[in-house]
């Protein structure tokens, strides 16, 4: 038996596939369960030698949310060498005994990687290249994750095909070339854009932000929540981002970035941007009809004020 | 004494109650029914006792002697204990529908005590369309015995074809005057009682809320700096921020001990002991979770009547100093900050007051349509910095 451990998906789907193939099975002789839906005696069926020596192998996803007598069913199961039985475990607290109990029998255990922050997946992205038999230039790797976002499995593809098509070593240039304009947006970063004062960059990353599907509400909120911190630094005087940092109550870098932006800002144009944020967000809660256009509105005048 | 005592200077509307209760009584004895009608509208303008009237002619109804106030009848008709009268206040933003389903019901009830089945909805402009229409076939066509009781600030908060099924009742705001007595026969001293008076702008609960309680003034106080606090752009925000601030901590305030206490009574319904290990009952996440929702809407409406009511305040304060700008002849509001308001009288123009009180109404009107209220009132702050 194999127990997979981790809950990142693609991940585990990968380990599984590994496993599968290890126990020399392809396709059509796999069954793949959620651990709901398979029985005890289903189990026992296949994980009884058989005289023919045709049973597939057994995939059981979600141990953890086994009952008492499925945990049983496997337990017993891991105990027998010849079964061709792999589970999946999502980690953590929950069903821990289940995977304990696994453990103890001697299963041969895969422990998946967590993806949490960027650090992780630009290590991710290296070791993908690697696997794919290239390697990867240092900042291209971060320009590889800000283009394709977060999501893994299209980070293994995008890998992959950039080995495949630029070569074994990939540079910054390749990942361009390649990854173009698509870029994860959000509503922060439509913000971060706006307060900048460039119309034309915070326009296109609005368009992308809808394009991933963002919310407008969420535009006018970061617009108004970026607002609020440049006229609380900007009131807070003059002084290093640290020592501000306790009476603003928040992080340095948010300080620090926001410093920068108000040296564009006066009174007035941070009361203009204000009202028409708020007047946007009416629109964008129903007021108006196309919440969208409240919303390109709302960026196109925050970025005018920035600059006027 | 009668029951209609709680009613402050409605003296009109207390004869039209009067009457009907007397038809009713005569309807009950089986002699001529005219005069009794069976759904009424009690509108008008928040604190002008639209409840009050509302359970008040519910206890006339049910007592005998046509609201006596002092007998078993008019006691529990006016506590809400009365087993032929059902009072629905909706505590979320929202009448539900299965809440309307569940009037339309209890309302075809024979009453118990053989008078009438009353049924009394307090702010029935919260039923959005659907709701409304629920309970439309029960105010088109009553059960004999059953009486609608429902209260709005305006007819035109309810749907045309409810609104037109009522008899309506509109309450004006009380005067001063009668306020302030009123506030006296309660026990505050006078000088408190008119001042509470004014600065409630004839909304009874607040005013007895600003007679009664430290608190309550202490917040009106912080309030009306507001106008010296938007000096600056910088003090816009820390003032909005503030203004907000106060209306979450008053929020919290009142409906954090009701959530606990809903939590708690749920949990131990759910025979939840919190012992670790313990199985807690099939669906019990769900009923936690509906629970916590509801509470969650609770929070939100009474956060939103809470920055309401600072927006009142506040725009009665710019209309004093329009008053005190055009030298008009009128009572002030604030006759605490007389100081105050002469001095911005002076600083600014009336049209510029104009305009601020504009934008404390636009404000009021931006969070009724769900713009974030501490971005709705950042935006009113500027305005009235800009004047």
């Amino acid at each position: 038996m194999t127990v997979i451990v981790g809950d990142e998906e693609f991940l585990v789907d990968r380990a599984v596939s590994d496993a599968v193939r290890g126990y020399g099975a392809s396709g059509a002789d796999v069954r793949d369960v959620a651990c709901a839906d398979v029985s005890v005696e289903e189990i026992a069926e296949l994980t009884s030698p058989s005289l023919f020596g045709d049973t597939p192998v057994l995939v059981v996803r979600g141990v953890q949310d086994a009952g008492k007598d499925l945990a049983a069913a496997l337990q017993e199961a891991a105990g027998i060498p010849e079964a061709r039985v792999v589970v999946t475990h999502a980690g953590g607290a929950k069903g821990k005994a289940v995977l304990d109990g696994l453990k103890a029998t001697g299963a041969r255990v895969v422990e998946v990687p967590r993806i949490r922050s960027p650090r992780d997946r630009e290590q991710f992205v290296a070791d993908e290249i690697r696997a794919a038999g290239g390697t990867i230039a240092r900042d291209a790797v971060g320009d590889l994750v800000a283009a394709v976002g977060g999501d893994l499995r299209e980070l293994a593809t995008a890998c992959f095909q950039l080995v495949a098509d630029a070569g074994p070593s990939v540079t910054a240039d390749d990942v361009a070339a390649h990854h173009r304009g698509r870029a994860e947006s959000t509503g922060y970063a439509v913000a971060d854009r706006a307060v900048e004062g460039d119309v034309a960059a915070a326009l296109e990353t609005l368009r992308w932000a809808f394009a991933t599907g963002v919310d407008p509400v969420l535009v006018s909120s970061s617009l108004a929540a970026n607002l609020r911190t440049i006229a609380a630094v900007a009131s807070a005087g003059r002084g290093s981002p640290d020592s501000l940092a306790a009476g603003l109550g928040m992080p340095a870098w948010k300080i620090r970035r926001a410093q920068g932006w108000a040296r564009r800002w006066r009174p007035d144009t941070l009361r203009r941007a204000v009202l028409a944020v708020a007047e946007a967000d009416a629109h964008i809660k129903g007021a108006a009809d196309d919440a969208a256009f409240a919303a390109e509105r709302a960026v196109v005048v925050v970025a005018e004020c920035a600059v006027a | 004494m009668t029951v209609f005592d709680g009613l402050i200077g409605q003296d009109r509307v207390v004869d039209v109650l009067q009457a009907a209760a007397a038809a009713a009584a005569s309807s009950v004895r089986g002699d001529s029914s005219a005069g009794m009608t069976h759904a009424w509208l009690f509108t008008g303008p928040p604190g002008s006792g639209r409840s009050v009237a509302a359970r008040a002619f519910a206890a006339a109804l049910q007592c005998p002697q046509g609201g006596c106030g002092e007998c078993h009848e008019c006691h529990t008709a006016m506590g809400g204990s009365h087993p032929d009268v059902t009072v629905v206040v909706p505590a979320g933003l929202h009448l539900l529908i299965a809440e309307a389903r569940e009037i339309v019901a209890s309302s075809a009830r024979a009453p118990m005590l053989g008078r009438w089945q009353v049924t009394v909805i307090e702010d029935a402009d919260r039923m959005e369309e659907r709701t409304g229409n629920t309970l439309l076939k029960a105010l088109e066509e009553p059960p004999p015995r059953g009486v609608f009781l429902l209260c709005a600030p305006s007819p035109e908060d309810l749907l045309p074809t409810i609104r037109s099924r009522c008899r309506l009742v509109t309450l004006r705001i009380p005067p001063y005057d009668a306020v302030a007595d009123y506030l006296v026969r309660e026990g505050v001293d006078r000088p408190t009682a008119e001042f509470a008076a004014r600065a409630a702008q004839g909304h009874v609960g607040r005013a007895r809320r600003l007679a009664r309680d430290d608190e309550a003034r202490r917040r009106r106080r912080d309030v009306l700096k507001l106008p010296t606090q938007v000096e600056t752009v910088g003090g816009c925000f820390a003032a909005a921020a503030a203004l907000v601030g106060a209306a979450r901590e008053e929020a919290t305030v009142l409906t954090g001990e009701l959530d606990v206490a809903e939590s708690t009574a749920l949990r131990d319904a759910l025979g939840d002991v919190g012992g670790r290990g313990k199985a807690r009952p099939r669906g019990a996440a769900a009923a936690v979770a509906d629970l916590e929702r509801r509470q969650k809407s609770r929070a939100t409406r009474t956060q939103r009547d809470a920055l309401d009511r600072a927006l009142i305040d506040l725009a009665a304060f710019y209309r004093d100093v329009l008053a005190a700008q055009v030298g008009a002849q009128v009572d002030l509001v604030n006759v605490d900050l007389d100081r105050t308001v002469r001095a911005l009288a002076e600083s600014s123009t009336p049209e510029s007051t104009l305009r601020r009180i504009g934008a404390v109404l636009a404000c009021r009107e931006a969070i009724d349509t769900n713009v974030a209220p501490l971005l709705a009132v950042e935006a009113m702050a500027l305005s009235l910095h800009a004047g």
